[in-house]
């Protein structure tokens, strides 16, 4: 495997909290243009995981290379700036702001206008300030949340909630995307769409990396999954070898027996 | 472009108040209306910081000080015996001295308003800039008291120190004469021209912040009040966004300070107050918080009567009342454009049930 | 200094301290069971040596004291049950607001009943003149009135909280209010119940304290930075440790008088506030942790 198909590498992560091992030196990859999966129980440290990644927790031990970049205690902004771009489990939109600008704001690591374009109003602002409408409208239509995006998003449903979130992800034109349970409170006929998007997402050639709970979801989706459990990567691999690992069983139906 | 719309519209009301006042000769009223623009000023900025951006500032009456106490120090104190120094020979040939006779027929010699309000935009930027960094990370309860002790911190220097007049503040403060021909004083004669001067400052100021609402920095201020999380994950410099805005809201109450403090000829602690912070705050929450304009009419009708005396006795309580009330009752604020929606649906239910349905539906899915 | 100046000294900061420990258990105890910082705290202290002056000149000195920390604890109460129950699902800034209105309102409404004069209780024990000496400095009686109280209500609260079941209650409900309401605590009376707790602390503060430092319509203003600075310094949600605080901020600020002017002695705390604030917000006794839990 050549360096240049790698787009991410993990090195031995670690995160303690008091006394909890939340992340036990995790290592792995993820190569360019795939979806990779990290699935595990609830409490394996996945969330902590993204966190990590994404610049919300520093971890203590171990380092996050993207593009052969560190990005480990880089600020989340500076992450993002890198094309990094996470969603969050609980979703975290400005709900006072309407669905426009809520998107626009994923747009704003491409722009640069600043303090004193924004009060005078320079030409170059409102060019590029029109450019970003642009970018941001088809985005809008292939997430059928055109008809909203003057509507205040705290209004929306919770599934155009979390459509708006992934809008505003993509306005960045982001290299790499970390969802963070995306599928959370959707129904079937709403995950099946998620599951086409996040696949025609792959084929524009973003790459994806995945927490999620539903298991037909992922492995439906993913090229690659990575399994932990109390914060320790106990497998790795494409899906039907997960499927069939004995750990991975025994841990999800449960109890030592099994 | 129709953002505009209001600025044309507050250019107009300015200007017919004003008329208004000429025709039913109360022209005494623009002393109060030209006071209570620079008090919107402040609001103005104050509006940025905590209502856009979300964070709560209890210290905007300590840069007013700051801006106040600038100018009337550096235009009052005597440089005659420094005259010769290279710095001041220099400052004379830029026409930035200013020579007096006094009474007794003794020179004196001050600096020009021009170098005090770069001064007082300076020092309150810097102070700004440096209390902002390490206090900006706090939020809510911690924010809220850091700044209200900044406010105590230069409430207490300018009541104790000797060289800002202890408790009878500074006065004789001179005019600014900004050209040749137009002054910014309290002079009776100069009544009209500060009131302009006043509120075109205030356009000014709204027109500047008007546009860095609808801006990519004004999109990434606002989204710092519903949480830093998401602006942050999106690739937004929270801190850097937060320190500069709270500057640019200190640099607004410095001048405003810096303004008031030539039109009345001085300036006392009592502008330094924690008393006045709360006002200003009051101003922001009537207006509605993250609403400009509503800081700027509420700015305006209060302070117009606080300085009319209308409130007599209760004008603290006033205040008081008025925050208590908009947090219970109107927590959106009294100038708000979802007024006249509450008042539309109103209408709606009253004479059609039919149209009542159509708004209840959800909006179309997926 | 001569020893004895020292001892002064000592004594004046310990009487600051406390009156500020006053206003930072009150601080506490609300925040303890509701998240909120109650910026009206100072007033309560306010209310207490105002009105225990005036039922004073009707009646002995012990029972207006009582009937005072009554009313202002009612007061209190009545706070809450008018504005912040109505507030519970507001944002953090719609209560610092609404403490921030509570408290003008207070404080104007004093100014109205009792003027603007200074007032002072009279001494519980001898007069102003009248001394004791305590370890070879003469320190008025009524500092060991104000240490006594002090210590009882440190006790008393350690008592309530761990021993009793509405503390106990209390302490369930700052944990977990949702938890607390499940388990069948109501948690809206316990939230009423530490308002006039702490309202009733404050006036208790109020009047002990009055005879040395008087009492002003508009002293709430600094002793709520005052007892804030203390309840940071001691660590927030920790009654007891602010008792601990407040003496540290006392002390310094008695001795910053001897070197520098009167004037700036608040400026020297604060300072000490915003260095707190940012270097260790959790305070000199609390852990990063707890602190970190509370959504500030």
């Amino acid at each position: 495997m050549s360096n240049a198909d790698i787009i991410m590498r993990i090195e031995g992560i670690d995160k303690y909290f008091g006394g909890l091992h939340a992340v036990d030196s995790v290592t792995f990859t993820v190569k360019k243009g795939v979806i990779k999966s990290v699935i595990g129980p609830n409490g394996a440290g996945k969330t902590t995981m993204f966190n990590m990644i994404a610049g919300f927790e520093t971890p203590c031990n171990g380092q996050v290379f993207f593009n052969d970049i560190l990005i480990t205690g880089k600020k989340p902004w500076q992450v993002a700036e890198q094309g990094v771009l996470r969603t969050f489990q609980n979703l975290k939109l400005s709900n006072h702001m309407s669905v426009m600008d809520n998107v626009l704001l994923g747009w704003h690591s491409l722009g640069s206008a600043g303090f004193l374009d924004g009060m005078f109003s320079s030409p170059a602002s409102r060019r590029e300030e029109k450019n970003a409408k642009d970018t941001v409208l088809p985005i809008l239509e292939w997430l059928n949340i055109i008809d909203l995006k003057d509507s205040e998003v705290g209004n929306l449903s919770f599934g155009n909630q979390r459509a708006v979130e992934l809008a505003r992800a993509l306005a960045s034109d982001p290299s790499m995307l970390l969802l963070d349970e995306p599928a959370a409170g959707l129904n079937m006929h709403e995950t099946a769409d998620l599951a086409k998007r996040i696949e025609k997402i792959r084929d524009q050639g973003r790459t994806i990396l995945l927490v999620e709970h539903d298991m037909s979801l992922v492995m439906d989706i993913s090229d690659e999954i990575v399994v932990l459990n109390f914060g320790q990567k106990i497998a790795e691999g494409i899906p039907s070898d997960i499927q069939k690992n004995k750990e991975v069983i025994r841990i999800y139906l449960g109890g030592d027996g099994a | 472009m129709k953002r505009f719309y209001p600025v044309y519209i507050l250019f107009i009301t300015i200007v017919l108040i004003q008329v208004l006042t000429l025709i039913t000769g109360k022209g005494y009223m623009l002393t109060q209306l030209t006071m209570s623009a620079y008090y919107v000023l402040v609001a103005v900025g104050l509006c940025m910081v905590m209502g856009y951006a979300g964070q709560i500032s209890l210290g905007q009456a300590g840069f007013f000080a700051i801006g106040g106490y600038t100018t009337a120090f550096l235009t009052t104190i005597d440089f005659t015996e420094k005259a010769g120094t290279g710095l001041f020979k220099l400052l004379d040939s830029m026409g930035l001295l200013i020579t007096k006779d006094t009474l007794y027929g003794d020179t004196v010699i001050h600096l020009s308003p021009w170098i005090s309000l770069i001064a007082a935009v300076l020092i309150a930027g810097i102070t700004a800039y440096a209390l902002g960094i390490p206090v900006l990370k706090l939020k809510g309860h911690y924010l809220a008291m850091a700044t209200m002790g900044f406010g105590i911190i230069i409430y207490r220097i300018v009541l104790g120190s000797a060289i800002f007049g202890q408790a009878d503040g500074i006065f004789n403060v001179p005019a600014f004469t900004i050209f040749p021909g137009l002054e910014l004083s309290g002079d009776f004669t100069s009544r009209i021209s500060n009131y302009y001067i006043a509120w075109i400052l205030v356009i000014i100021a709204i027109l500047l912040m008007v546009n860095l609402i609808n801006s990519r920095v004004g999109r990434a201020l606002r989204s710092l009040h519903g949480g830093e999380d998401a602006s942050d994950a999106m690739g937004v410099d929270t801190t850097r966004y937060k320190v500069i805005i709270f500057v640019i809201g200190a640099i607004m109450a410095a001048v405003a300070g810096f303004f008031l403090t030539h039109y009345n000829g001085g300036i006392g602690p009592s502008e330094a107050g924690v008393g006045k912070s709360v006002r200003y705050l009051a101003i922001v929450a009537v207006g509605g918080m993250a609403n400009i304009w509503g800081s700027l009419v509420m700015g305006l009708v209060l302070n117009f009567l606080s300085l009319r005396g209308v409130f007599g006795h209760f004008d603290d309580a006033v205040f008081g009342i008025i925050l208590v009330m908009m947090m219970m009752f109107m927590p959106e604020g009294f100038i708000r454009i979802s007024v006249l929606r509450d008042i539309r649906s109103l209408f709606i239910k009253l004479f059609s049930r039919k149209k009542m349905k159509e708004t209840i539906q959800e909006p179309p899915h997926e | 200094m001569s020893a004895e100046q020292v001892l002064q000294y000592i004594f004046a900061g310990i009487t600051v301290g406390s009156i500020y420990a006053f206003v930072a258990i009150g601080y506490n105890i609300i925040y303890n069971t509701t998240g909120i910082i109650n910026f009206a705290q100072g007033e309560f202290v306010m209310l207490g040596g105002m009105i225990s002056f005036t039922f004073s000149r009707f009646m002995p000195l012990f029972p207006a004291i009582i009937i005072a920390v009554l009313i202002t604890a009612a007061i209190g109460g009545l706070i809450e049950i008018v504005f912040i129950r109505r507030m519970r699902k507001n944002s953090v800034l719609g209560m610092i607001v609404v403490t921030i209105g509570i408290s003008i309102l207070l404080r104007e409404a004093a100014l109205y009943i009792w003027d603007e004069q200074i007032r002072a209780l009279s001494f519980f024990t001898g007069t102003e003149i009248s001394s004791v000496s305590v370890f070879g400095a003469r320190i008025s009686p009524q500092v060991l009135w104000v240490l006594g109280v002090t210590l009882v209500i440190v006790g008393g609260l350690f008592f309530f909280f761990k021993f009793t079941l509405t503390g106990q209650a209390m302490r369930a409900c700052s944990e977990n209010s949702r938890a607390a309401k499940l388990c069948g605590i109501k948690t809206d009376s316990m939230v009423n119940f530490s308002f006039m707790l702490s309202a009733g602390i404050g006036a208790l503060g109020g009047c002990v304290v009055s005879p040395l430092t008087q009492t002003h319509y508009a002293m709430g203003t600094d002793l709520a930075i005052k007892g804030f600075i203390v309840a940071i310094l001691g660590g927030l949600g920790n009654p007891i440790a602010a008792v601990a605080a407040g003496l540290i901020l006392g002390l310094l600020e008695s001795f910053s008088i001897s070197i520098l002017p009167m004037a700036y002695k608040d400026v020297i705390s604060i300072i000490i506030l915003l260095i707190i604030l940012v270097a260790k917000p959790s305070g000199l006794f609390g852990s990063k942790q707890v602190s970190s839990l509370k959504d500030f």
